[in-house]
Formats: structure tokens, C-alpha cells, sequence
């Protein structure tokens, strides 16, 4: 079938024909840059933490009339209180495993610091998150130790929250090992934290930081254990239930906790949370993101696929006549219907185009504003060929209603 | 006139139900996601003190060591303990505060409420003069306070509500952690949305309920919430002598000239504190006013403004939709016009006559649009976002969501209705 009588039809319908390119254009470029966002949200959402977090469990709680100050008897108190607390909850049937642990991966609550590989902290510096606990946090998060040892209990130190002494070992992720010693020599090895020496005795595999906000993003895997119980008015732990008891470990450990001391708040909203509900929470936001982004893609597609509906059914009311002396002439049912999706797929041919141009456009504006990567071209390849047959499928009703046209029809005045 | 227009675009609409129904449709769901996303825009962009916002400045200082220095780089956003207490007692603005977060145990004497924790603010009194805080009961405290560390405190309405079932309180004794504090003052409603004067905190929604002076604070060893940023060795928590910025510090300069004189100050404190060692880095500082300081904290999130893009887009495509549709249906009724033009109708007439039934059909948009983005907002409240309790839509957002519906769909029109009466009447009545 020639092009030629397609095409010198479509020039009579100049301004139909301009838009329906135009809205197919911005369709592609706004579909294919949405659900490449939608696959970035849901690829952050699902990030793993390097912890085991079926059955992990973290407790956040304050004591009230706990000794204030940093001397050193109110240090001891404090941390004679949280070791109560740590053999209470050893002590419960359900629970696996517990540890002091001021931070939580995807929690939020941070310390982090400046790693150097010398005390005047020139040259190569990595930022990370530090994971203040004692021997049993490491076995408890279930991060996976690659190479040295876990702490002994002779390492353990504790201090206030605002005391400087630093540990002289350390437990560094592999992100940290690699960046600051990139020959993969780093077991062994001393680094200085924020000016101050240790040894690197351990390396885990993976342990993002607690936080998932946009300025970690560019350090989300440094972390670094540290073998220090720090002593304030709050104290965090982290439980590991045993298969299948998370619910009853958190109860549990809520009236254990209360029984040992009734004055602390620990509220129901962040008191004792697992992980699971850690990250359902954090990454609330971003699920609500990716499902709006959906909504308005298949809307947007939608009203797109009745606009061609539309436009072309004018065109079939239009042409009624030829399609009518095409049919007398000898065409058949079929011919017409092809005569259509020609046409279509000659618009959307450029609309796709000129939509695979504005979506790389609008991919840079987003690159320049909103730190989203490069648009792979796959999605484009993807987009256009989703575009291209979505105007097939709307173009398939009015096509087939202007195949039932009759070839009588070309002898009537109308 | 244009209510037989008006008739008349009535009855060319009921003709093709679906085809009206589509390109209602098309500008309702366009309109709706605009207006949902245009409007929490709206509230997070919003100023949080109009009428006060430009005479109230932050100002930056950069005491930081030369580690990392590079030139040119913005200096840090908060200050030391040091540099806040010299810049308050320099007294060169017309008002000045310097504060903090805080985090406070609170035991009620009512046995029936647990002791709770509530989020708090650590001040010097300047701060309720120069924000403009209303009080409903009481007052609040002055510099002979701060100078005493009296151990009173204002607390907010709701806390008020939640202590007292809402009756004046002042003069009443509030036990904070195991300390007694005179409550002197009861605030009324205000909740300035963004948080703008500490952004460590929370950028909106914020829910502070108690006020004591930072003085007080600091003597009764009270818990620092918020951001602390460190450099060196020295230490890094929120105290006295650590190198560490932890406190916001606001001023109020009336006039123009004050803030240019009072930028000289900052720059010549710089200077004065580098001679005495204290500063390592040139003389590096910022006065910005409130809503320059919200831009660059960047405080609306880069989501809402994602989403206000992309739901624009979304309106073009539909608006390019319609102007398709009403396309196909003016030019379908080129007969009809074809009959007025030769009755005497003059184009301009039939130009305005199209123009209208575009509006008509941009109206009921509008109106759906309407009901679609009290549903959207409705979602986003939904939401956990700080921000998410905000979403409302207020009467200027209203009346916008109607003007815009209609003179989008009047502009969709435009191109159609003009195609449309250009229409040659004798030969549309020859063909019939």
C-alpha cells in the first residue's frame, strides 16, 4: 500500500494532526521519565541494610530521674542500669540475642564522623556512620563478618555521650575498607577517627547508616562498629528474636523492661519497633511517590488513547464519503482498517520522535534540578513502543467502524 | 446575548454526551492534580510571618578551622555557644534571640497522665517581641529572666489544653524533669509553618510546647535536640567551649540601612575574632532575610516540587487533548454555523459563540477539578510527611482552581473556534 494518499489526506487535517503529535510527544516524555522514577524509588526502597531484619527488633527508651551530669559515678550508674536492662532481656525465652546499640540502620538516629588515614586528617577522607555498642551487636544486627574478628568482652568500653575517649579497635564495613585502603589490605590496619587512632581488628560485608536522608546518600554504606556502650539518660538496644517470635519478643520485652524499672518512656510509636516496621515507615514516602507516579502515567496514557479515539472518529465522520468510494471501488473491509492504523502509525511515528527528544530533554532538566540519574535507553525503546502500540489499539475502534461504512454510501448526495 | 450562547453551547454539548463527557473529563483530571500539587506547593512555600518576614534576618558566621576550607563556600548555619553569646550581648539590632531545641521530661501533677516527653525551645526574650507570638494567658519573660535563669516557663496552648483542660495556668508550678517551674504564660495559636527559625528540628508541623529561658536551660542541664556540627578535636557535643555550632541566632533590623550596617558588624566581629585566634578562616558571612534564608535551606521538599511539574505536564497533555476534541466537535458543526454565517451572523459572533460553550465546558472542569483536588488533598493528608496536616486548600487556591480551569479551556479554544468560523456560508448551504 503507497503512503502517498495517507499522507496528502493528513495534510487537509493539519491542526489534528499537529496536536495528536504534540500530546503523543509529551505523553512519551513524561511517561518514560515517571516510570524510570517509579523504578528508582522502588529500587531505594528495597535496598537491602546488610542486617538480617526478619526478627530484628530496636528498643528506644529514656529512664526519668536518671542521673544528670557527666562524673564519672553518674556515668557508672547510667551504665550499670543499662546492663540491667541488657541481662533482662538476655534472660527472655524469645529472644535470640540482644547488644547495646545506639543506632539502627533506616532509624534515623545518627553519629557519624570523619575517617583519615592520618591524625592531622589530610588527604583521603571517607565520612561514616559509627554503630556505638557492645560485643554482641555485631552477632544480634546479623551483619556478616568477611575477615578478622568480632570484639572480645575485654574491649567493651563505655562512656558518656559527650565523652572523647575513643576505642583503639574498630569494625569497619567493606565500603569503608575499600575506600581507604583500596589494595584490600585494610585488616589490621589503623585509621583515625576524627583525629584519633584504631586498629581495624574486623571487616562485615555490608551495613548501611542509619540514615536514608539525601545528605548520607553519597556515603549510605560507611559505617563502622564501635566496641562502646555509651551512658546517657537514653539508651537503645537491639534484639534478635528467635524464629517467628518478633511479635511476642516486643511484648514481652515491654512489661521485662517495665518490671526492671517502671520509670522510663517508651512509647508504643517508637519505643520498640522491628526493623520491618523501621523500613515500612521510612519508606513511606517513597512507595507514595512511585504509586502517584503510576496513577498519573496510566491516566496520562488514558487520555491519550481518547484523544486519538476522538480525533479519529472525527476524521471517519469526515470521510465518510471516501471510505464509501474506496469500498465501491473494490476496497475491502480490511483495506480500510489498515488505511487507518497507517495513518496512526505515522502520527505516532512522529510524535515518538519528537517524545523520545523532549524526554531526553526533560531527563537533563531533571539531572540539572532534582539529581536524577541518565535516563537509560532502554526506556525510551520501551516507551516508544508502548506509545506506538497504544495508538494502534485506539485507533482499532473508529478504523473498524469506518470498515462498516457502506459502499452505498458513495452514491448519496451527503 | 450570552445567555442564548450560553443555550446554545448547553445544547451542543448534550449532542455528543461522550465526547463532552471526555473533554470534561480530561480538564477535571488535569485541573485536580494541579491544583492538589499547586496548593501544597502553595502552604510549604508559604511565608511564615507575613508582614514581619523582612525585617527578620539569620546570621551566618564561619568559625570553622582551616580543614576542608575552600574559598567561597557558604558558611555554617548555626553558631557556637561563644559567638551567639557575644552577638547577643553586641546588641547592635533592633531585637535579637539566640536558641535552641530541646527535648524535656514533663511529670503532670494529675495522676491520671503519664509523664511524657515534649519538644521545647530554649531562648532569650527577644524572641515573642520579635516573632510576633501571641499570648492568650500571661506574658512572657524578660532580660532581668534570662540574666537570673529564673526557672519559669511559657508553654503552648495545646500543652495548656492537655495540663490544665485549657484554663489560665499562669502562676502554676510544672514539674520538668524533677526541676519546679513557674509557668508565666500561655501562648495562643501560633504554629508558623515552616519552622523556619530551626531547621534541625522538624521543617514544618513542629509542635513545641515549651518555652523557658536558655539561660535556665543550660543551668538545669536540660537534653539539646537538634543538629550539632563539629570540627577539630575539641569535641563534639552541644556545649559551652566545644567547636561545634548548635544554636540558631535571629535578629530583627528595621530598615535596609541597619541590615547593610550590620552585616559590616558581622564581618568586623570575623575579623576582631581571627586576630584573637579564634577564627583560623577570612571574614565569612551571610545576612540573609526569613524568605532568603528558607531558599536556601531549601526547605520545600524536592518531591512537592516534582510533583507540581510533573502535574503540569499533565495538564498540558490534557489541555492539548481538549483542544483536539473541541477541534473535531466545532469543525463537525460546520454546517450549522455555515446556516448562521449566511443569516447574518458575523464571525466575530460566532467566535464568541464557540468561546463560550470552551468556557462551559472549562467551568464543569473547573468543578470537577474542584472535587478532585479536596480528594487529593485529602490523600496527601493521609500521608506521614511533616508537612502532610497542612494540605488544605484555602479560598485563594479555591478561586485560582476556577480561574484556571476556565481560561485554560477558554485558550484550548481559541485555535478550534477559530478554525471553526472561518467557514464560507454559501458553500456549506450549496452542499446541503
Amino acid at each position: 500500500m503507497s503512503l502517498h494518499p495517507v499522507i496528502s489526506a493528513l495534510r487537509r487535517h493539519k491542526a489534528g494532526v499537529v496536536l495528536i503529535v504534540l500530546q503523543i510527544a509529551l505523553t512519551l516524555a513524561i511517561v518514560c521519565n515517571a516510570i524510570f522514577l517509579i523504578q528508582q524509588r522502588i529500587e531505594r526502597a528495597s535496598r537491602p541494610t546488610g542486617a538480617v531484619e526478619d526478627g530484628l527488633i530496636r528498643i528506644s527508651q529514656t529512664w526519668f530521674g536518671a542521673p544528670s551530669g557527666d562524673d564519672a559515678a553518674a556515668i557508672e550508674k547510667l551504665d550499670a542500669m543499662q546492663r540491667a536492662d541488657l541481662a533482662t532481656l538476655r534472660a527472655l525465652p524469645d529472644v535470640q540475642d540482644a547488644a547495646a546499640s545506639t543506632s539502627m540502620p533506616l532509624q534515623g538516629m545518627i553519629y557519624s564522623g570523619n575517617l583519615s588515614l592520618n591524625p592531622q586528617q589530610s588527604g583521603l577522607n571517607v565520612t561514616a556512620a559509627y554503630y556505638y555498642g557492645d560485643e554482641r551487636l555485631r552477632p544480634t544486627l546479623g551483619v556478616r563478618l568477611v575477615a578478622g574478628r568480632d570484639f572480645k568482652v575485654d574491649e567493651i568500653l563505655h562512656h558518656g555521650i559527650s565523652g572523647d575517649a575513643v576505642s583503639p579497635v574498630v569494625i569497619v564495613s567493606q565500603p569503608v575498607a575499600d575506600k581507604l585502603f583500596p589494595q584490600g589490605d585494610a585488616l589490621g590496619k589503623t585509621i583515625y577517627q576524627d583525629g584519633k587512632p584504631a586498629a581495624i581488628v574486623g571487616i562485615v560485608e555490608r551495613l548501611q547508616t542509619p540514615t536514608t536522608q539525601a545528605w548520607g546518600s553519597s556515603w549510605d554504606y560507611n559505617s563502622v562498629l564501635e566496641p562502646v556502650r555509651l551512658d546517657g539518660a537514653s539508651a537503645s538496644y537491639a534484639l534478635r528474636a528467635r524464629p517467628g517470635r518478633e511479635q511476642a519478643v516486643m511484648r514481652e520485652a515491654r512489661k521485662a523492661l517495665l518490671a526492671v524499672n517502671p520509670l522510663r518512656v517508651m512509647p508504643e510509636s517508637w519505643g520498640i519497633q522491628s526493623l520491618s516496621q523501621i523500613r515500612a515507615k521510612i519508606y513511606r514516602a517513597d512507595h507514595a511517590m512511585a504509586l502517584l507516579m503510576t496513577v498519573i502515567c496510566v491516566i496520562l496514557l488514558g487520555v491519550t488513547a481518547a484523544g486519538i479515539v476522538g480525533l479519529t472518529s472525527f476524521w471517519v465522520g469526515q470521510r465518510r464519503k471516501q471510505i464509501g468510494v474506496r469500498r465501491a471501488l473494490g476496497a475491502r473491509k480490511a483495506d480500510i482498517v489498515r488505511y487507518f492504523q497507517v495513518e496512526n502509525l505515522l502520527i505516532a511515528g512522529v510524535g515518538v520522535v519528537l517524545g523520545a527528544l523532549l524526554a531526553a530533554l526533560l531527563n537533563l532538566w531533571l539531572m540539572a534540578h532534582y539529581a536524577m540519574p541518565r535516563l537509560p535507553p532502554a526506556y525510551l525503546l520501551v516507551g516508544v513502543l508502548a506509545v506506538l502500540a497504544l495508538g494502534q489499539f485506539a485507533v482499532w475502534g473508529p478504523a473498524r467502524r469506518a470498515s462498516h461504512v457502506p459502499p452505498v454510501v458513495a452514491t448519496r448526495a451527503t | 446575548m450570552l445567555a442564548y450562547y450560553f443555550e446554545l453551547a448547553l445544547r451542543s454539548l448534550r449532542r455528543n454526551k461522550a465526547l463532552t463527557a471526555l473533554m470534561v473529563l480530561a480538564i477535571a483530571l488535569g485541573i485536580g492534580a494541579s491544583m492538589t500539587t499547586l496548593t501544597v506547593l502553595h502552604v510549604l512555600s508559604g511565608d511564615p510571618l507575613p508582614g514581619r518576614s523582612n525585617t527578620l534576618y539569620a546570621p551566618q558566621l564561619d568559625p570553622r578551622d582551616m580543614t576542608g576550607y575552600r574559598p567561597r563556600a557558604e558558611p555554617l548555619d548555626q553558631v557556637t555557644w561563644i559567638d551567639g553569646m557575644n552577638l547577643l550581648q553586641a546588641k547592635r539590632a533592633d531585637r535579637q534571640a539566640l536558641m535552641t531545641g530541646g527535648s524535656v521530661a514533663i511529670q503532670p501533677a494529675q495522676s491520671a497522665l503519664d509523664p511524657f516527653y515534649q519538644t521545647a525551645r530554649y531562648t532569650t526574650a527577644d524572641f515573642f517581641p520579635m516573632f510576633g507570638v501571641p499570648f492568650r494567658y500571661g506574658h512572657a519573660w524578660g532580660a532581668s529572666e534570662d540574666a537570673a535563669s529564673a526557672a519559669v516557663v511559657v508553654i503552648s496552648s495545646k500543652l495548656n489544653d492537655k495540663l490544665f483542660g485549657g484554663r489560665d495556668s499562669t502562676g502554676r508550678i510544672m514539674r520538668l524533669e524533677n526541676h519546679a517551674l513557674r509557668i508565666i504564660g500561655v501562648l495562643g495559636d501560633w504554629r508558623p509553618n515552616p519552622h523556619f527559625y530551626d531547621l534541625n528540628v522538624k521543617n514544618y508541623g513542629a509542635d513545641e510546647g515549651v518555652y523557658l529561658p536558655l539561660s535556665t536551660s543550660q543551668d538545669l542541664h536540660l537534653a539539646h535536640l537538634g543538629g550539632a556540627d563539629c570540627w577539630g578535636n575539641g569535641g563534639n557535643d552541644a556545649t559551652h567551649t566545644a567547636p561545634c555550632v548548635w544554636l540558631q541566632f535571629w535578629v530583627q533590623l528595621d530598615t535596609p540601612a541597619k541590615a547593610a550596617a550590620y552585616r559590616q558588624f558581622l564581618v568586623h566581629y570575623s575579623q576582631e575574632q581571627k586576630t584573637l585566634g579564634r577564627f583560623q578562616r577570612p571574614p565569612n558571612v551571610r545576612l540573609r532575610n526569613l524568605m532568603q534564608w528558607l531558599d536556601y535551606e531549601r526547605v520545600v521538599p524536592g518531591d512537592v516540587q516534582l510533583q507540581s511539574w510533573l502535574a503540569l505536564g499533565f495538564l498540558l497533555v490534557c489541555l492539548v487533548n481538549t483542544v483536539g476534541l473541541m477541534l473535531a466537535k466545532f469543525l463537525r458543526r460546520s454546517a450549522e454555523l455555515g446556516v448562521r454565517r449566511a443569516l447574518g451572523a458575523s464571525r466575530r459572533a460566532l467566535f464568541s459563540q464557540l468561546l463560550v460553550e470552551a468556557g462551559v465546558v472549562g467551568l464543569a472542569g473547573g468543578l470537577g477539578g474542584l472535587l478532585l483536588a479536596y480528594l487529593g488533598l485529602w490523600l496527601v493528608r493521609r500521608q506521614p510527611a511533616d508537612y502532610a496536616p497542612l494540605a488544605h486548600l484555602d479560598g485563594a487556591m479555591l478561586l485560582m482552581t476556577l480561574l484556571l480551569a476556565v481560561g485554560a479551556s477558554l485558550l484550548a479554544g481559541v485555535l478550534p473556534a477559530w478554525r471553526a468560523c472561518r467557514v464560507t456560508p454559501g458553500l456549506q448551504l450549496k452542499s446541503n
